[in-house]
């Protein structure tokens, strides 16, 4: 595997049954595929889910991850996003000690806000493409967070 | 009508036709094992441990072309047959097998003989199943059956808890199954088709590599018209042996790691590569970025996954073996295989170079000598098992193949202790077929309480043990490659296979002329029952030619050059 290893974000639809989640992470870990982060929730009125997989490899790896999908009975459709509109939300928690003017205009600028005050911690919201989300991340760190929470990225074509 | 899922399980199982069932009852199954017990449609092989009856199965099922049935209980039960599993699903065999479970109210709670088993088999099955209402019980068995049988055939494990076994719900068979998620693609784009038979006319060296799935989709007979009417030769994997007639002018051979100096140098020399239903395995290619390195690849599976996995292919084809074959058929006029004939020369060169032979140079016995001979006295009439190991690379190099589904081995997995049951569940097929297990003194001892099975069935199988006294293929590699320390691979210490086989109620010889050998065969078929002939050859025999582990197909170790004898 030394050729140029690649993200990219899969979608998959699958049959909303029993085990189904584990088929797909299952088929990741047994051929030592990566899995960077994997969201899934049902599709409203129907039978099916939708998962977004973020992933990386090489070419052919890509493409027997999507060809390996494919052949699990409970799957749908499988999405191999070129051209996307992609976004992740994180969650940070502060201290109310720290700059919240500061804090809450750098939420601003990723399309974000403070969603709950304590006592003792203010909590932000954020949804961005998760490269921004890295950037964000990375600006807010000397206001001393708590805790971080990423959801994942999740991805519709354009 | 309403009937417990027990009764629908045996309803399913004749409504889809099967007339053979191999298992064996423990407590969660034991609802259907009643039902078994009072109906008199299928037999039931009653196999003495699990993984003999998925083996069992598996056998039958390539052997006659059927999905093979095996019925398990939960627990010990259940994972006594995920070795069988797991070889059915790397040799693409349709199974569908089936497991009690506990209850439905104990499963999570660590009850007795319980164990995630869909779980442990999602891995190494096509589909699973855990069944929670007997009311999805019909529907869940035809898809069983339909998956199983179907696209890539494979293995699928279906999970019954103990109560919906006793459910009573209705039972309708008659359904049409909804797949709407699984569509398998049987027909071959017919522009590709045609792309790829141009290719076939304009290439100088064209050569087709022939892989199991020809004989998973009984395309055997298509693929011999088709490598007859364009004059390509062919190379066969072990999967595929029987393909062609072993005496076909245009068949080179087996190739990959213990394959024929003149089928490696051919896929090696060839500049257009043809697979049909073939997955460039590991042991057939040897170090990939050599394996026919100015070929272009045609490739035809019907797995998509298959494609351009390991080698990419310039034309992709995907489809069922014997339907794109039959396209291919059409459009032969395409090709003139007179062209072929300084590339058939080429290959006839490589042969006369370096035949696969062996020298008959000692005083014991050479295995080789026992595979060709058993195909001089019975040939054709008898289908082939194998264990794993030097013996089943002997069998599969020397026996000569006359058709498809003679030659039953396992190849993906590599199951020490397949072939003895494989070899009842092909009896239990063809019964008019001798059965011979080609087998090891190692392999041997890893299923070898199925002489009690083959004795209570008349289920004659002759097992012929090189007996070599080693763990012969590791053995070789430890000669080779490990500077001869034999680290636990020395068998010395071994049973008495005559007693054996006789203290279950078989018979046994012990030979080590050619003699004693003919003798011994000719009496075990004459008298019809379950055989051992351990058969004492020379120890230190190595299967040869090989390519080393991550090697070139063209860097072979080949056999050292002797006057014969």
């Amino acid at each position: 595997m030394t050729d140029n290893t690649e993200r990219r974000v899969v979608s998959v639809i699958v049959v909303n049954e029993a085990s189904v989640l584990s088929r797909i992470t299952d088929l990741f870990s047994g051929r030592g595929y990566n899995i960077t982060s994997l969201t899934v929730a049902p599709i409203p009125d129907s039978k099916y889910s939708r998962l977004t997989i973020v992933t990386s490899g090489s070419v052919r790896v890509i493409e027997q991850i999507t060809k390996q999908l494919h052949k699990l009975i409970p799957v749908l459709r499988v999405y191999e996003h070129a051209d996307l509109v992609e976004k992740e939300m994180a969650l940070v928690k502060f201290p109310i000690t720290e700059n919240i003017s500061d804090i809450s205009a750098i939420c601003n600028a990723y399309n974000g806000k403070i969603v709950n005050v304590g006592n003792d911690v203010i909590i932000t919201m954020i949804a961005d493409e998760p490269k921004r989300v890295d950037h964000y991340l990375q600006a807010i760190k000397k206001y001393n967070p708590k805790e971080i929470v990423r959801s994942g990225a999740v991805a519709l074509e354009r | 009508m309403q009937i417990s899922g027990a009764q629908m399980v045996i309803e399913a199982l004749i409504a889809e036709g099967v007339d053979t069932v191999f298992g064996y009852p423990g407590g969660a199954i034991m609802n259907v094992y009643d039902e078994i017990y009072k109906q008199d449609k299928f037999q039931h092989i009653l196999t003495r441990h699990e993984q003999a009856a998925v083996h069992a199965a598996e056998g039958y099922s390539k052997a006659s072309g059927k999905v093979g049935v095996s019925m398990i209980t939960s627990g010990p039960g259940f994972t006594n047959a995920v070795t069988g599993l797991a070889d059915a699903y790397m040799d693409s065999i349709p199974l569908v097998v089936i497991s009690g479970q506990v209850p439905m109210s104990l499963i999570g709670t660590d009850a007795f003989q319980e164990i995630d088993a869909v779980g442990i088999s999602r891995s190494c099955t096509k589909h699973n199943y855990l069944v929670t209402d007997a009311k999805d019980l019909p529907r869940i068995l035809k898809e069983a059956f339909y998956i199983a049988r179907t696209g890539r055939p494979g293995p699928v494990h279906v999970d019954i808890p103990k109560d919906v076994t006793a459910q009573i719900a209705e039972f309708n068979y008659d359904v049409a199954l909804d797949l709407e998620t699984y569509k398998p693609h049987v027909k071959g784009n017919p522009r590709q088709i045609k792309k790829a038979m141009e290719a076939i006319a304009h290439a100088k060296r064209p050569l087709f590599y022939l892989g199991g799935g020809i004989i998973n989709s009984n395309a055997a007979y298509e693929v011999r018209e088709l490598v007859h009417t364009t004059g390509i030769p062919a190379v066969e994997t072990f999967m595929a042996r029987g393909t062609l007639s072993y005496d076909d002018d245009l068949l080179i051979g087996m190739l990959g790691m213990h394959g024929s100096y003149a089928a490696n140098m051919a896929m090696s020399e060839t500049d257009l590569v043809i697979a049909l239903g073939a997955r460039f395995d590991d042991r057939v290619t040897g170090k990939l970025s050599e394996f026919a390195k100015n070929a272009a690849v045609i490739h035809v599976d019907i797995d998509p996954a298959s494609i351009s996995k390991l080698v990419n292919a310039n034309y992709p084809i995907v489809g069922d073996v014997k339907n794109v074959v039959t396209e291919m058929l059409k459009l032969t006029s395409l090709v003139d295989s007179s062209k072929y004939e300084p590339w058939r020369e080429t290959i006839e060169n490589f042969a006369e170079l370096h035949p696969l032979t062996f020298h008959e140079d000692t005083e014991n016995l050479k295995p080789q000598w026992v595979v060709k001979r058993v195909g001089e006295l019975l040939g054709d009439d008898a289908n082939i098992s194998t264990d794993v190991g030097q013996h089943q690379m002997w069998a599969a190099q020397f026996y000569p193949f006359t058709r498809p589904r003679q030659f039953i081995s396992s190849g993906g997995l590599g199951t020490m202790g397949f072939g003895f049951p494989a070899a009842m569940g092909v009896k239990a097929a063809v019964p008019e077929k001798t059965s011979i297990n080609f087998t090891g003194d190692g392999s041997i001892l890893m299923n070898c309480q199925e002489l009690m099975t083959a004795v209570e069935k008349k289920l004659p199988i002759i097992n012929i043990i090189l007996n070599n006294n080693f763990l012969g293929m590791v053995r070789q590699w430890q000669t080779l490659f490990y500077d001869k320390r034999h680290s636990e691979t020395d068998l010395s210490v071994q049973p008495d296979f005559v007693k054996l086989a006789e203290a279950f109620g078989g018979i046994g010889y012990r030979v080590s002329t050619k003699e004693e050998f003919d003798a011994a065969l000719k009496e075990a078929v004459e008298r019809n029952i379950v055989a051992f002939i351990d058969v004492k050859v020379e120890r230190f025999e190595n299967v040869m030619p090989m390519v080393p582990s991550g090697g070139s197909l063209f860097n072979m170790m080949l056999l050292e050059k002797k006057e014969s004898k």
